[in-house]
């Protein structure tokens, strides 16, 4: 077994050994199409061979993913990948899965299964594409859609109040929560392999622009004019910096993010909110400046990156152990013992006994 | 002849001066607040009666609620048995004894009881709270006016007798008058002549490290035995011989059990690993609870967030390779609907067990019915074949729930077996098979592939039209699979018009070919030359059985056969049905099984249909019999 398992690791692939002979279907110039060009170049470095990852979705235009992937996959119904992946997941924990899902499908219809599978804290990892539309069923708003979208089924704008992906994931006990962009491949690959490392379930928002049905949602974070004053980049252990010139930073006032100066002479770095992943209350801050609105005064920048990573056990390790215990305590199975179960009675021939 | 009988922890000897009365059959219905312990009490009878060598057959019938309200009618809980010393079939249609434990439960199921039949009171359970509660004025209480002067009637202070024995017990009232329903038990045990030693060694485990309930339990069982035999209440002590039956180990069982065990058994000789994925609820919850408790086989119970991720988690087991399980009953059934379109699109094996109840909605959560057949065959968008069979008798399930896996396993298709709370939370004595004696399962899981081997195509069919199991973590065969159409060899999407309809051809003749892997179907009772037949399915068994074998010493010449596969019909089952001029349907629902048949064989078969979240009493099957032979 070891030496299977070594030779598989000797037999180094590349992003091109990942992609299937599929045509791909998603609309030209959409953020997919990134976001799976990424993923496929980071699969080679992760040193797992293909037969051990699966690619698991829902249904939406993000959902088509696994057809790309020449790994194992499964194109599910709406909703139920995070559902999916639990049971492949606790039935062979060996196995690199990985959930592909949308803002409607796994936050709307898949709502549910997408809070336990967090609380449960499998060694999963979500790949959360949020275009803040419906693209399939050709553009309604989800639920991550702002407060007045016009769409097709609201055309004097919507009166949902959005989710806010991360808080949810963090009230709802997720161990890793990171945001990404589809326009930043860099970056969205050292996010990626950092999910693929974290053992729990790695929940990654991914901005994704759906240049067909909602141009531009994310214009303030990619547009070249104005990406660097609205964005900030999170790093462990370093200072919160943002602006074109890098010279705005966040502090910490009580509970309270501000934005102050690098320039005015009045703080220094050291003055600066230090970025740790590990600070649940920090990150139950930085998860909030998602309330602010890109060019509003005084907005807080849109934090990508790392929010916050956790050790917890892990719900497959919690039921092998369990197994493994079942098996000291009452001994190996026996299946004669169970189906005589303990009080039998024996019939001679005659039936008199 | 009298056997004088060891108790535990105590010697019993004595001349026997009572008259030793032998019966062949006798049904008790044990009735009281749900509660009383009456399920206790009924079970532990069981299993005694089964120990002693009879046959039986068990009905428990409780409301839904945890703690309805107290003392009145819908609060009742009634289990009910019908023991012998020959065969038995069914709970029995009237009991011959009624315990009544409070005056709801006397309102409720007097009409249960047979003419000059017994019935034994607790007369504390009568007082002016428990009429008032049980809606009887007190002018109408049965203990003071007539209503009862045709019974042969018995009335004890059961809650005072029981204080009384427990008088120096350190337990608080409530704990003491807890155990009032071993005073009933120790009664009964007097009476049918059994030894107490099942149900002290049950109360020595229950009671573990809780010594005072323990004893005071153990002395309430005591004190009823002896009360039957010293209050000279009784004059006679009814034995029941051993009933004939084949010979073989025996234990009991519960429906419910057996489906467990079954499944168990199924994994372990197909060196699967067993996974089940469920949410609670009611008559199916029992199945999760007897799997958990055998997890050093390697089963793995995931209790999901809802029904839809009960089985998405068991659809994502079953591609991993295990054999997966999901278990519900008809609203959480409803539920699955669209992830079962999904595992059969994928033809990935997976049984779904569906311990029905009365529908629809919530309907009667712990009633019985038989609603959810045409569910199982249609309840899907699409067409969307998936395999029905359903179980006979609680013994049954084990039997119905091992073929569900092995037609899963062996044809790659969801299943669906059909149980009912009537047979799942009933018992029966099963002559349990060894592992030696289960058929084999032949699994088709796809080997590695290599580089020079053909390229591998995840829908190709046997002869059986079955795809290969190819599990994540074999090389070389690594594919996709979804519930958008799939091309008919590499299962890539596929929108062609003439694929599409092929697939949906194949995927039914997919089914259709488990016929040829099914037994025949045979007749339980009769001949082809019988002038009626009584075709049933599922739980009718016991009650048509009964029937037809009354009706046959009767000098009417019925037949009667059961059916167990129901998608696909056994193949001879056309050939069979058109030797018959008449076919009766008895169904517990309003004409579903019917339907299948006067659809499929066109025949004039004529239904019997019973919808009160009931089951059939045998008298109502022979009459209709009769009603159509006259």
């Amino acid at each position: 077994m070891l030496e299977v398992l070594e030779e598989k690791k000797q037999k180094k692939s590349t992003a091109k050994d990942f992609a299937t002979d599929q045509d791909i279907r998603w609309c030209p110039g959409c953020g997919d199409y990134s976001i799976l060009k990424q993923v496929q170049s980071v699969m080679p470095e992760l040193g797992i061979p293909k037969e051990d990852i699966v690619f698991v979705s829902g249904i939406g235009c993000s959902s088509r993913f696994p057809y790309y992937m020449n790994t194992y996959g499964m194109h599910s119904i709406h909703g139920r990948a995070t559902a999916i992946a639990s049971g492949l997941k606790a039935s062979r924990p060996e196995l690199s899965v990985w959930i592909i899902t949308g803002d409607g499908d796994s936050l709307a219809i898949g709502g549910n299964h997408f809070i336990h599978l967090l609380r449960r804290n499998f060694d999963v990892n979500i790949l959360l594409f949020n275009n803040q539309i419906y693209g399939l069923t050709k553009g309604q708003y989800s639920p991550t859609s702002e407060v007045g979208k016009k769409t097709k089924s609201t055309p004097v704008g919507s009166l949902d109040h959005p989710f806010n992906p991360l808080a949810l994931s963090l009230g709802a006990d997720s161990t890793f929560i990171a945001r990404a962009l589809d326009r930043e491949p860099k970056h969205l690959k050292e996010i990626l392999l950092r999910a693929e490392r974290h053992k729990g379930t790695s929940l990654v928002e991914i901005y994704q622009n759906c240049n067909i049905f909602n141009d531009g949602a994310f214009n303030s974070f990619t547009d070249k004019t104005n990406k660097k004053e609205n964005s900030l980049y999170l790093e462990q252990g370093k200072p919160l910096i943002f602006g074109a010139d890098q010279d705005k930073g966040i502090v910490l006032d009580g509970f309270q993010a501000k934005i102050v100066s690098l320039n005015d002479g009045h703080t220094s770095l050291d003055d600066l909110w230090i970025h740790d992943e590990k600070d649940r209350n920090k990150a139950n801050i930085l998860v909030r400046f998602f309330d602010d609105n890109a060019g509003d005064a005084n907005a807080l920048p849109r934090p990508f990156g790392v929010f916050y990573q956790e050790d917890r056990s892990v719900y497959e390790d919690g039921l092998k152990e369990q197994l493994k215990q079942e098996v000291e305590l009452k001994g190996a199975p026996d299946l004669n013992k169970l189906l005589g179960g303990g009080n039998t009675w024996k019939k001679k021939n005659t039936g008199k006994s | 002849m009298w056997i004088a009988f060891k108790l535990n922890e105590m010697t019993l000897e004595k001349q026997n001066i009572q008259v030793q009365k032998e019966l062949e059959k006798v049904t008790i219905l044990y009735a009281g607040d749900s509660g009383d312990g009456i399920q206790l009490i009924g079970n532990q009878f069981a299993n005694n009666t089964a120990l002693h060598g009879n046959d039986l057959s068990t009905f428990p019938d409780f409301p839904a609620e945890i703690r309805a309200p107290l003392g009145t009618v819908a609060g009742v809980s009634g289990f009910q048995i019908n023991f012998g010393s020959t065969e038995v079939f069914t709970p029995g249609d009237l009991s011959d004894v009624l315990v009544a434990m409070n005056a709801a439960s006397l309102k409720k199921n007097l009409s249960r009881l047979k003419e000059r039949g017994t019935v034994i009171i607790n007369t504390s359970g009568f007082d002016k709270k428990n009429l008032r509660l049980a809606g009887i004025a007190p002018e109408d209480n049965p203990l003071t006016n007539s209503s009862l002067e045709d019974y042969k009637v018995h009335e004890i202070d059961i809650t005072k007798l029981t204080r009384e024995c427990l008088k120096e017990s350190s337990l608080g009232s409530k704990e003491r008058d807890r155990c009032k329903n071993m005073f009933v038990l120790g009664f009964i045990y007097w009476i049918y002549n059994r030894s107490l030693n099942s149900t002290i060694d049950f109360l020595k485990k229950k009671f573990k490290g809780k010594e005072e309930v323990l004893q005071a339990n153990l002395k309430v069982l005591k004190a009823g035995y002896h009360f039957a035999d010293t209050s000279e209440t009784f004059s006679n002590r009814f034995e029941i011989k051993p009933a004939e039956m084949k010979a073989g180990e025996y234990r009991n069982i519960i429906g419910n059990q057996a489906t467990a065990l079954g499944l168990i058994a199924a994994a372990h000789l197909a060196n699967l690993n067993l996974f089940y994925g469920g949410y609670p609820i009611t008559p199916a919850s029992d199945i999760l609870h007897e799997l958990a408790k055998h997890k050093n086989f390697g089963i793995k119970t995931f209790q999901a967030e809802d029904e839809i991720a009960g089985i998405c988690s068991a659809i994502g087991a079953s591609f991993g390779g295990d054999l997966a399980i999901t278990a519900s009953s008809g609203p959480g059934i409803a539920l699955k609907g669209e992830a079962l379109g999904l595992a059969l699109m994928m033809e990935l094996p997976l049984v779904v067990v569906n311990v029905q109840r009365g529908g629809p909605s919530t309907g009667l959560p712990t009633k019985t019915e038989q609603s959810d057949l045409l569910q199982a065959v249609y309840g899907r968008n699409g067409e969307a074949p998936i395999p029905v069979i359903a179980a006979q008798s609680p013994s049954d399930c084990f039997e119905m729930a091992y073929e569900a896996c092995r037609i899963a396993v062996e044809h790659m298709t969801p299943v669906f077996l059909l149980t009912d709370g009537y047979i799942a939370n009933g018992a029966e004595p099963w002559k349990f098979p060894t592992a030696e004696e289960l058929e084999p399962i032949a699994l088709k899981v796809k080997a590695p592939r290599t580089e020079e081997d053909a390229p591998y195509l995840p829908y190709k069919r046997n002869e059986d039209l079955v795809r290969e199991w190819a599990i994540p973590g074999t090389a070389g065969v690594e594919h996709r699979l979804g519930g958008l159409e799939k091309d008919k060899e590499t299962g890539n999407v596929s929108y062609e018009p003439e694929n599409h309809q092929e697939m949906v051809k194949l995927r039914a003749a997919k089914v259709n070919r488990i016929a040829r892997h099914i037994p025949k179907q045979e007749l339980d009772n009769g001949t082809i030359n019988s002038k009626l037949l009584i075709l049933g399915w599922g739980s009718t068994y016991g009650a048509i059985k009964t029937a037809a074998k009354e009706l046959q010493m009767e000098g009417v010449d019925v037949a009667h056969a059961h059916i167990r596969y129901i998608q696909p019909f056994p193949e001879n089952l056309g050939e069979l049905l058109s030797h018959f001029d008449k076919v009766i349907i008895p169904e517990l629902n309003d004409g579903q099984l019917i339907k299948l048949i006067r659809d499929r064989y066109l025949i004039d078969a004529k239904g019997l249909n019973k919808i009160k979240g009931l089951p059939f009493q045998a008298q109502e099957i022979k009459e209709e019999v009769l009603n159509h032979l006259n």
